[in-house]
């Protein structure tokens, strides 16, 4: 049996870098990303959102963005979701999500602090007018 | 919440029957996120491609709370689930239909307070074997969400090549820096994808 084991010199470099730019960050993460990963999420194509969202915020050098994954929210019809929480604010659920919808959401909402409505499970609660 | 928990067992039964998760790695995933859920601290992913012998094994093994007998033998029922979000499971029942259509079986044990194993068989060259699909993508993505908290070792074997990887020398190298930062999950999946190619290199003996 030949075994190739993972090719571990370069990571050395990146974790380098990856220190140079952290300790540039004072404090606590002012974001967080929730991708919702339960079966029903991933036949719906969580692992894709969660993918091009880790890319985007890689090449968006968002240092103060953490992400992460949870099970099954009960909403199985509305996967792919993703709920955001902004430090200081109620958290907001997105709802039937694609790649696009969650650049989107990641440039409005966690860089410019702006809800993205169109996409949100819902604004405001039973208004009668 | 009763009304919505109905509408949603109704429609997760509705992509259960359609089996949504379109290859193999994205069933690794869920059976993943199955492991953590049931707070597994270490977990190994052990893939082989037997083409000789016309077999494809995933197994799965962590050390997770376990399942007792009533759990294991309901396990894979498609209408048993032990979460309080929704009414139905789908994940082993889905897995398990997968191998059945491929001349395959799906084998489980399970012992409470010790772990569980999750053998998914398949006939390798079957028509209706689901292709793989990207596993640098599963275990990035089980990196993101379990954050460091689980050392994950993932072995895959094709013909007399085996490819190993293991988060506990990952985050040795790392030295206090975090696994789950987009930078180095890039770097993890750029790793296995290059590993898994080294696998179908024409092998001089």
């Amino acid at each position: 049996m030949k075994q190739t084991k993972l090719k571990i010199g370069d990571l050395a470099k990146v974790r380098d870098r990856v220190r140079r730019t952290a300790a540039l960050r004072q404090g606590k993460a002012r974001a967080k990303i929730t991708v919702h990963m339960g079966t029903c999420g991933i036949a719906a194509g969580a692992r894709d959102i969660l993918s091009v969202l880790l890319e985007e915020i890689r090449m968006k050098k968002l240092d103060d963005v953490i992400v992460s994954t949870s099970g099954c929210a009960g909403l199985c019809s509305r996967e792919p979701m993703a709920t955001v929480e902004i430090t200081g604010k109620p958290p907001i659920k997105y709802v039937d999500l694609t790649r696009e919808k969650i650049k989107k959401i990641l440039d409005q909402h966690v860089i410019n602090g702006k809800t993205v409505s169109d996409y949100a499970l819902a604004v405001g609660s039973e208004m009668t007018h | 919440m009763r009304c919505g928990t109905r509408y949603a067992m109704k429609t997760a039964a509705v992509s259960c029957w359609r089996n949504d998760l379109d290859d193999l790695s994205l069933h690794v995933l869920d059976i993943l996120e199955n492991s953590t859920a049931a707070g597994a601290t270490e977990i190994e992913v052990r893939i082989n491609e037997d083409i000789d012998e016309n077999l494809f094994t995933i197994e799965i093994e962590d050390n997770g709370k376990g399942m007792d007998q009533l759990n294991l033998s309901q396990s894979r029922d498609p209408f048993f689930t032990t979460k309080d979000t929704r009414r139905v499971g789908l994940g082993l029942s889905m897995l398990a239909q997968a191998c059945g259509e491929a001349g395959g079986n799906l084998e489980i044990r399970s012992e409470p307070g010790r772990g569980t194993v999750i053998k998914a068989s398949f006939v390798y060259r079957h028509i209706d074997r689901k292709p793989l699909g990207s596993m640098a993508e599963t275990i990035a993505a089980l990196i993101a969400g379990s954050a460091g908290a689980v050392r994950l070792v993932y072995r895959h074997c094709r013909g007399n090549r085996e490819f190993i990887f293991d988060t506990a020398e990952i985050t040795k190298t790392l030295d206090g820096v975090a696994i789950n930062h987009p930078e180095i999950l890039s770097f993890i999946k750029e790793a296995i994808e290059s590993g898994l190619e080294s696998l179908s290199e024409r092998s001089n003996g």
